[in-house]
C-alpha cells in the first residue's frame, strides 16, 4: 500500500505541484483547500503523512495542526508545514502546535519528496 | 482540475488572487480599520509571493513581499492602515500583473518607484528600512571536522513528546544506517517502572557508533526537525582509538542485544494495531539484517511436529483452565492463568516460526512476465509491493500455482494489445500488480491489472448458455463476477496456451477456500480488474468465538466476527419467514442455525445473533447462546466428511468435547443466496 499523504493548501497551483511529486514519487494524495476542508478530510479518513500551508482562510494551518492533534487517529502523524524564510517565529509556534518538520518556500518538489521519504521512513 | 501545467494554473490562480487583493483594497478605502479585509489581502499577498517563487516568478516574489511586509505589521498593529498605503498597494497591485504578464522584462525602475511610496505610507517619512532582505535560514557552521576519523559517536535523546508530533526515532535510525554501518545501543536507564509508563512517550536514549566517512552535516541533517527540543551530541571516532560504546551501556550482554527490538515494542504500542497482533513486522525486519551465520535451517516438518505438540497443549491448557475456573484454589487459578498466558506467547512464537516473506512467492513473477511477454507481445510491466509481508509457510506452497494462473490470467484476458492500449488512450505498457500486506487476521494478496476489465455481457451469456444461472437471473454485481470461479467456466474466445488449459479459476477459489480464505473481485470496464485473495494468518490454531445452538458447542472464528446483537422475541416473530434485520440502516439477512441444524431442543428465550462477515458480504447467525472466545486448534474433518461444506473442521474442548467449526465463507454465501431469493420473490 503507498502511503497516502493529505496536502491542505488554499494555492491551487501550489496544490498541483506538491500533487505531482509527490504521485510521481508513489504517494496516493489527497488534497485540501484550507484548515477547514483539511480537518474535514481528516475525520474523514486515515493518512500516513499531512503537508500543509499556514496562512490560509476558513481555518489557518496552525489551527488545523491543534485541531487533529485533538483527533484521536491522527495523534503521531508526521505533519510537514510550508513557510517562507521571513515567517520568523512561526516556525517555532507551528512546533508546539504539534508539527513535525517544515519545508521552506519557494521549494523544490525533489526536496519535499526526500522530506515525505524522511518522515515517512522506508 | 484537468489543466495539467502548474504554471497555467498558477496565472489564472494569480489572477484571481490579484482580484481578491484589489477588492480588499477598495473596501478599505471606505472602512479602513476593517480587520477581516485586512487579514484577506495579506493572505493574498502572501500566496501570490509563494506561488510566484515556486514557478520562477522571482521579480514578483521580490516586489510582492515587500508589500506583504507592509500588510503584515498593519495586521499585527505596528503601522495604521492609511490611505496613503491602501493606494500604494493598490497601485503596486497592478504593477504585480506586469510582472506576471512578462515576467523577463525591465521593471525594475518602475518597482523601486512604488516601493518608494510604500516606504513613505508605512513609515512616514520614510527613511527606516521595513523591507530587509529575507534572511536566509542560518545554516549549522560547519565544525571541526577531523579528517582521520572512523566515524561519528552520535548519542541522542529525543524529547519524550516527540512521537506525538509525528517524529518516529525508528525513521531516524533508519536514515543513519543509509548514512554507514551502525551499531546501536538502546539506553534503557530513563525508563520508568511498568505503572508509570506512558506508551506514547519516549524514554530510550540512542548511541549509534555510525562508522564510514558521512561529514557531520549529513548526520545533523537527520535530526533536523527534531534538533532544537532534543539532546544530540555527534563526536567523532578517531581511527587510534577503539569504539567506545560499551562503556556507556555497561554489560556486553545488552551490547549484543542491541539489535534494537525495545524500540520496536514501543512505537508497536503506539500504532493502533491490536496488541494480539504477534507484530512481529518490525523485529523480523531487523532479524533479517542480523548475519545469515545467525540462521538454523530446520526442516518443515519438524515445525509441523513442533506445531501439533503446541496444538495439544493449547487443548491441555484449556482444559486447565476450566478446571481452574471452576476451582476456589486461588492458587491454582493464578497457576492456570500463567499457563494460559505462556502457551499463547508459544504458539505466537511458533507462527512466527512458521511465517516467510512473500518476497519468495513474488520473486518467481519476474521471469514468467518476461516469458508472457514474449509470448503475447504485450508489453507489460509488473510491479510488486509488500514483498516482507510474511504469510503461513502452508500458504505459500499452495498459493504458488494458482497465483501464477491469476497473473497469467490478468496478461491474457485483461491486458490489451499495445495497438488497443493505444487506441483507448492508454500507456502502451499493460500494468499489473502483485501486492500483499497484512489487515487484521488476514493477509491480502492482490492480483491487479490496469487492461480491460471484465465483460459482464459476456460472463452472463456464457454462464447462461452452459446452465450455470438461469436466463435473465437477477445476480449482484459480485456474484456476477464471482461466476468466473465456477468449474467449467472461460470467457476466452480463442483457447491460448497462457490460459485455459489446466488449472482453472475454480481450482484457485477451492485452493483459497481450503486455506479458509475468500476472494473478491472488482472490475472496471476499460480500467482493468483487481482480484483479492484474503486468507487468514494462521492456519492451524485461530481465536474463535465459541456459541452454543440447542446442546451442542460451536467455533466461529473470531477474525470474521463483526459484532454480536441479541434477537429480542419481537424482532424474531417479525421477522419470521424473512429473516432480515436492520442494522444500521442496511438490511442484513440472517440464518437460524438452529433450522439449518435441524436443533429439536427449546430454544433460548433470548437468542443471538453474531454477525459475521467476508469483506463486503455480511450475514447474521442465530445462535441460542454466546460462550466466550476460545483458543481454537484446527482438526480438519476425515474424508468422509470431505463435502460437509457447513463446516470447515472441528476442535477439542477443555471438557474434552468435541465443536464444529462453522465455514464462515460458505455461510455467508448462503445467507446471501437467500437474501437474492428474497428479493426476487419481492
Amino acid at each position: 500500500m503507498s502511503a497516502h499523504i493529505l496536502t491542505v493548501d488554499d494555492s491551487a497551483s501550489i496544490r498541483m505541484t506538491t500533487k505531482i511529486a509527490l504521485s510521481n514519487a508513489g504517494y496516493t494524495v489527497t488534497e485540501a483547500v484550507d484548515g477547514a476542508d483539511g480537518i474535514a478530510k481528516l475525520s474523514a479518513g486515515t493518512f500516513d503523512l499531512i503537508v500543509t500551508d499556514l496562512n490560509m482562510p476558513n481555518m489557518d494551518g496552525l489551527t488545523m495542526i491543534r485541531e487533529l492533534r485533538k483527533m484521536p487517529a491522527h495523534t503521531g502523524v508526521p505533519v510537514i508545514f510550508l513557510t517562507t524564510e521571513s515567517d520568523g517565529e512561526i516556525k517555532s509556534q507551528a512546533k508546539a502546535a504539534g508539527a513535525t518538520g517544515w519545508l521552506t518556500k519557494p521549494f523544490d518538489p525533489e526536496n519535499l519528496v526526500k522530506i515525505a521519504r524522511k518522515v515517512l521512513g522506508k | 482540475m484537468s489543466d495539467t501545467d502548474p504554471i497555467a494554473v498558477f496565472l489564472t490562480e494569480a489572477a484571481e488572487l490579484l482580484e481578491q487583493i484589489e477588492i480588499g483594497l477598495l473596501d478599505l478605502t471606505h472602512r479602513l480599520d476593517d480587520k477581516d479585509q485586512i487579514d484577506a489581502v495579506f493572505r493574498g499577498l502572501h500566496t501570490l509571493k509563494g506561488s510566484g517563487a515556486m514557478f520562477g516568478f522571482d521579480a514578483l516574489a521580490a516586489f510582492t513581499h515587500h508589500c506583504e511586509t507592509a500588510f503584515d505589521r498593519v495586521r499585527k498593529g505596528d503601522v495604521p492602515a492609511s490611505q496613503e498605503l491602501v493606494a500604494a498597494v493598490l497601485a503596486a497591485q497592478d504593477h504585480m500583473k506586469a510582472l506576471i504578464e512578462a515576467p523577463h522584462g525591465d521593471h525594475d525602475d518602475k518597482s523601486s518607484t512604488l516601493l518608494g511610496s510604500l516606504h513613505a505610507a508605512v513609515n512616514g517619512s520614510g527613511n527606516s528600512a521595513v523591507i530587509s532582505p529575507a534572511e536566509p535560514e542560518a545554516t549549522a557552521p560547519a565544525k571541526q571536522d577531523g579528517s582521520d576519523r572512523a566515524g561519528w559517536t552520535v548519542r541522542f535523546r529525543l524529547p519524550a513528546n516527540a512521537m506525538a508530533n509525528g517524529t518516529n526515532p525508528l525513521g531516524l535510525l533508519d536514515e543513519l544506517r543509509d548514512l554507514g554501518d551502525c551499531r546501536i545501543t538502546v539506553d534503557k536507564s530513563k525508563l520508568p517502572p511498568l505503572d508509570s509508563l506512558n506508551p506514547s512517550d519516549i524514554h530510550l536514549g540512542w548511541t549509534v557508533e555510525l562508522l564510514g566517512d558521512a561529514d557531520r552535516t549529513a548526520v545533523e541533517d537527520v535530526f533536523i526537525f527534531v534538533m532544537d527540543e532534543m539532546e544530540l551530541s555527534i563526536e567523532p571516532i578517531l581511527r587510534e582509538t577503539k569504539p567506545v560504546a560499551e562503556a556507556d551501556v555497561g554489560t556486553a550482554a545488552a551490547a549484543a542485544a542491541a539489535d534494537v527490538p525495545i524500540p520496536a515494542q514501543v512505537i508497536a504500542a503506539r500504532s493502533a494495531t491490536p496488541a494480539a497482533a504477534p507484530a512481529p513486522q518490525s523485529a523480523a525486519t531487523e532479524q533479517k539484517q542480523a548475519k545469515a551465520a545467525e540462521n538454523v535451517r530446520v526442516p518443515a516438518e519438524r515445525l509441523d511436529e513442533l506445531m501439533d505438540r503446541v496444538g495439544e497443549l493449547v487443548i491441555a491448557q484449556s482444559r486447565l483452565s476450566q478446571l481452574a475456573d471452576a476451582s476456589i484454589e486461588i492458587q491454582l487459578r493464578a497457576v492456570s492463568e500463567d499457563i494460559e498466558r505462556l502457551s499463547g506467547e508459544l504458539r505466537d512464537t511458533m507462527m512466527v516460526l512458521r511465517m516467510m516473506p512473500v518476497a519468495s512467492l513474488f520473486g518467481r513473477f519476474r521471469r514468467l512476465v518476461h516469458d508472457l511477454s514474449r509470448e503475447t507481445g504485450k508489453v507489460i510491466e509488473l510491479e510488486t509491493e509488500g514483498e516482507t509481508t510474511e504469510v503461513d509457510k502452508t500458504v505459500i506452497d499452495r498459493l504458488a500455482d494458482p497465483l501464477v494462473h491469476l497473473v497469467r490470467n490478468s496478461i491474457d484476458h485483461g491486458l490489451e494489445t499495445p495497438d488497443e492500449r493505444r487506441a483507448a488512450g492508454k500507456p502502451e505498457a499493460g500494468h499489473v500488480r502483485l501486492s500483499a500486506r497484512q489487515s487484521g487476521g488476514e493477509v491480502i494478496i492482490t492480483v491487479k491489472d490496469d487492461g480491460r476489465g471484465i465483460n459482464r455481457e459476456r460472463v452472463r451469456a456464457k454462464a447462461e448458455s452452459s446452465g450455470l444461472i438461469q436466463p435473465g437471473a437477477a445476480l449482484s454485481d459480485q456474484e456476477l463476477l464471482q461466476l468466473i470461479f465456477q468449474p467449467g467456466f472461460s470467457t476466452a474466445q480463442q483457447i491460448t496456451s497462457l490460459s485455459g488449459r489446466g488449472v482453472g479459476m475454480d481450482v484457485v477459489k477451492k485452493t483459497v477456500e481450503a486455506l479458509r480464505g475468500a476472494i473478491e473481485v472488482t472490475s472496471t470496464p476499460g480500467n482493468g480488474s483487481e482480484i483479492a485473495l484474503r486468507i487468514p494468518l494462521t492456519l492451524a490454531i485461530i481465536d474463535g468465538l465459541l456459541v452454543r445452538i440447542g446442546t451442542g458447542a460451536y467455533v466461529i472464528p473470531l477474525s470474521a466476527v463483526e459484532e454480536c446483537l441479541e434477537l429480542s422475541p419481537e424482532t424474531d416473530l417479525r421477522s419470521r419467514g424473512r429473516s432480515f434485520i436492520s442494522l444500521r440502516d442496511s438490511l442484513v439477512p440472517f440464518i437460524r442455525l438452529r433450522e439449518l441444524f435441524n436443533t429439536r431442543t427449546e430454544p433460548d428465550p433470548f437468542q443471538k445473533i453474531v454477525v459475521i462477515s467476508t469483506g463486503s458480504e455480511r450475514v447474521g447467525l442465530v445462535v441460542d447462546q454466546i460462550i466466550g472466545d476460545h483458543q481454537t486448534v484446527i482438526k480438519s474433518l476425515s474424508k468422509l466428511h470431505h463435502d460437509v461444506a457447513t463446516f470447515s473442521g472441528a476442535t477439542i474442548l477443555g471438557d474434552g468435547s468435541v465443536a464444529l467449526i462453522l465455514d464462515v465463507a460458505h455461510l455467508v454465501a448462503a445467507g446471501q443466496q437467500q437474501e437474492a431469493q428474497l428479493r426476487a420473490a419481492g
